[in-house]
């Protein structure tokens, strides 16, 4: 035991003072352009000040327009001209990507709330193994976390790529292959967890041959990102082009090494399990969040994020500190302490990451607040980035031992999972993809009663969902702590807040509906054409969509 | 792109060194596999067969493996077992520890329920025995067989859970009783002392 404390000592310290050795090195070659200057990276010049919100009708950008502090006209420069064609040059992949996602987004909201019911309703759908709760769970989470929020996510990266390159996307089509490959992983992964063939470790239930595909798919997806990368035209790469290469980067080796058949066992392989399931969520999906938020916040409302230096300070903070939390989700399990204290502290330490994300998100968006009164695509980004901060604090408390004992085991951390993975990732992936769709098209949105109607339903059913599951699931915590309570009473206080879980859901799974359906009118190119173009010159571009 | 390359290697190094930390480093430690506790037995082929149904249904969903020190919950008072340890596991793969306890904790169901019938009519009706249990029920681990045969297993329902027929258990749900009877961590644990209970803190 003093060996490994003397072991990991050293090793802390090598790597301590190798961190700040590269630190220096890259502040005295100037590589992370932390300048302000730099923050300005995703405008063409003299962009700055000029709303761009392609989801919104013509009239009520123009009132955002008014709304923002000096509203001012952009002239047509070349580079506008350059992003039109940069735009259209992702939108094979882009579209192959969305458009799966939403069907494994109605699927898993579908299982979602089966599952849901199920524990309310215990004798329902119980003749056929394939239904039963022990099924239909492990295939909702798989299929929104790999199905929806994995596949929509690498689909706003895609589009996100030219925007950030400035240039058009180079091998779009190993992604559209790649879409291909990892649909087929999803399917019959969920085929397989529903006939009964898990790998039996949560969030790793496909088995092992299928998650082969899943790499290849992934693989191919991120070529165009090498390719792109490689042709870039601008010197600075924006800091949601770093999240998006680090995401690549980390999936699939966490990926790969935690499907490898039979590496650990027992407990040993619980922390290769955990290690893998929460740095799925903080080094796959909230980097891939957190590059549209950090995209699109400033875009739409035309305002430089608040502190371009902080952004990159929170971006290495969250590599350092989020890949090491896996373990609390084994507190009080059979591992070492000092590894779960290790866990612990990492889950304490990401505030800093999380408030320098924060504040940026925020301090950008104030004074501009209201603006998000009039776009729905504003509306979907700044809460989820709220969601981000409320959830990783959140997070942050759970992981602590004293508030864990009661959380630990009971709903409130599925409740919390839903706060991460729905408040924030869903959401900021909702705005995207209403922003990113008429650039695609160079067509309106059809109705856009129908996206107001989404975000109601999905943000009140989620409130329906978030709230009563996680006051349920802390009385659950409180009552098995008790050991004067019989265990079924644990039980029995969670029934109304599991009701109001499945009517929450079924609203969210509601708001899901509309989208999809509306999504489904935009790529047909139905509905009523309006303004025509998308509104991203005023004026210039007006009238000259081009009807393919 | 010398900054990309420069982003690429310094996420994969930290990703390493985390690793390194939270996985490699606690696992050289514990080394569950080769270190198993000399109380533990390892599981019979039947049981093995009947893990594998406990994997396929998901019952991890809802039941941990993992009783916690009394020092931190009641677990052991509620005769969930005493806290494990590494060596508890090493015949486990893949581990089945859990994250909720919807149900309750399974490490040692085995010794706080040995009864096969009482498991049988739990999995044809969990209500039938444990009554507002909220797990479903498995009516697929079974079938209807009107005349008794040699080697069938009947389950034994109170008169309002049963069907009005003879109702035998599947092999599965045999294999699954049998996993969960031989679920029993009663031995003392070797290496980590078991910390002496103070039912005054709890």
């Amino acid at each position: 035991m003093s060996m490994t404390i003397a072991f990991l000592l050293a090793m802390t310290f090598l790597i301590s003072v190798g961190g700040l050795g590269l630190l220096i090195w890259a502040l005295a070659n100037d590589q992370f352009g932390m300048g302000q200057k730099s923050a300005e990276t995703i405008f063409a010049p003299g962009e700055v000040g000029e709303i761009e919100d392609p989801a919104t009708p013509e009239a009520a950008r123009q009132a955002m327009q008014r709304a923002r502090e000096k509203g001012h006209h952009t002239e047509v420069s070349e580079e506008l001209e350059e992003r039109l064609v940069a735009d259209a040059s992702s939108r094979t992949p882009v579209v192959m990507w969305l458009s799966s996602s939403m069907v494994w987004l109605l699927l898993g909201s579908v299982f979602g709330v089966v599952a849901s019911l199920k524990l309310h309703l215990p004798e329902w759908l119980v003749q056929d193994a394939v239904l039963t709760f022990g099924r239909v769970r492990p295939a909702h989470l798989n299929v929104v976390a790999y199905g929806w929020a994995s596949m929509a996510g690498v689909g706003v990266g895609l589009w996100l790529v030219p925007r950030l390159f400035k240039t058009s996307l180079v091998g779009g089509k190993y992604a559209v292959a790649g879409a291909l490959v990892w649909n087929l992983g999803v399917l019959f992964g969920t085929i397989a967890i529903l006939g009964g063939h898990s790998d039996g470790l949560e969030w790793l239930e496909f088995p092992w041959q299928i998650d082969i595909a899943m790499v290849i798919g992934g693989a191919l997806a991120a070529v165009p990102l090498i390719l792109t990368l490689i042709r870039k035209r601008v010197g600075h790469l924006y800091v949601s082009a770093w999240y998006l290469i680090a995401a690549l980067v980390w999936f699939p080796m966490l990926f790969i090494t935690a499907n490898v058949p039979n590496l650990l066992y027992g407990a040993d392989q619980a922390m290769l399990n955990w290690w893998f399931a929460h740095n799925v969520l903080g080094l796959w999906m909230t980097p891939l969040g957190l590059a549209a938020a950090y995209y699109f916040i400033p875009k739409i409302i035309g305002k430089p994020i608040h502190s371009y230096s902080l952004s990159l300070i929170g971006f290495w903070a969250l590599a350092l500190f989020y890949s090491q939390v896996g373990l609390h989700h084994l507190i009080g399990g059979p591992v070492p302490t000092w590894a779960v204290t290790i866990s612990i502290v990492h889950s304490v330490m990401m505030v800093i990451p999380v408030l320098a994300v924060a504040v940026n998100h925020h301090m950008t968006m104030l004074g501009n607040f209201r603006l998000i009164i009039h776009s729905p695509t504003l509306r979907f980004v700044v809460l989820g980035a709220m969601m981000y901060t409320f959830a990783s604090v959140q997070g942050s408390m759970e992981a602590l031992r004293s508030v864990n004992t009661v959380t630990h085991f009971t709903h409130y951390t599925v409740a919390h999972a839903h706060m991460g993975l729905y408040g924030f990732l869903s959401f900021v992936l909702f705005g995207s993809v209403y922003f990113i769709m008429p650039r695609l098209f160079n067509w309106e949105w059809p109705h856009s009663w129908a996206i107001g109607l989404h975000f109601w339903l999905v943000f009140i059913g989620w409130g329906i969902y978030f709230w009563p599951l996680t006051i349920g699931g802390w009385l659950q915590g409180l009552a098995m702590l008790d050991a004067t309570r019989p265990f079924m009473e644990s039980v029995a206080v969670t029934q109304p807040y599991l009701i109001a879980r499945s009517v929450g859901g079924t609203a969210m799974t509601l708001g899901h509906l509309v989208f999809v359906s509306h999504f489904m009118l935009m790529v047909l190119r139905r509905g009523p054409r309006r303004e025509g173009a998308t509104a991203m010159l005023a004026g210039k571009w007006l009238g000259t969509g081009v009807q393919s | 792109m010398t900054r990309a390359l420069g982003i690429i290697a310094a996420s994969a190094i930290i990703l390493l060194f985390a690793t390194m930390m939270i996985v490699i480093m606690p696992t050289m430690h514990t080394q569950t596999r080769s270190h198993p506790s000399s109380g533990l037995k390892p599981y019979s082929e039947q049981a093995l067969r009947g893990r594998a149904v406990y994997v396929d249904l998901g019952c991890m969903y809802c039941h941990s493996q993992q009783p916690r020190d009394s020092a931190q919950a009641p677990d052991g008072t509620r005769g969930w077992g005493r806290p494990s340890v590494p060596g508890d596991y090493s015949y486990d793969n893949p581990h089945l520890l859990g994250t909720m306890r919807t149900g309750p904790d399974l490490l040692n169901i085995g010794a706080r329920q040995p009864s096969v019938d009482w498991h049988l009519s739990h999995l044809y009706n969990p209500r039938a025995v444990v009554p507002g249990s909220t797990m479903p029920s498995y009516p697929f681990l079974f079938e209807e067989s009107p005349k008794p045969l040699s080697g069938e297993v009947e389950v034994k329902l109170p008169a309002e859970y049963s069907p009005g027929v003879r109702v035998v258990a599947k092999p599965a749900a045999l294999d699954l009783v049998q996993y969960l009877r031989e679920l029993d961590r009663t031995y003392p644990a070797d290496d980590i002392p078991v910390v002496e209970v103070d039912s005054a803190s709890n």
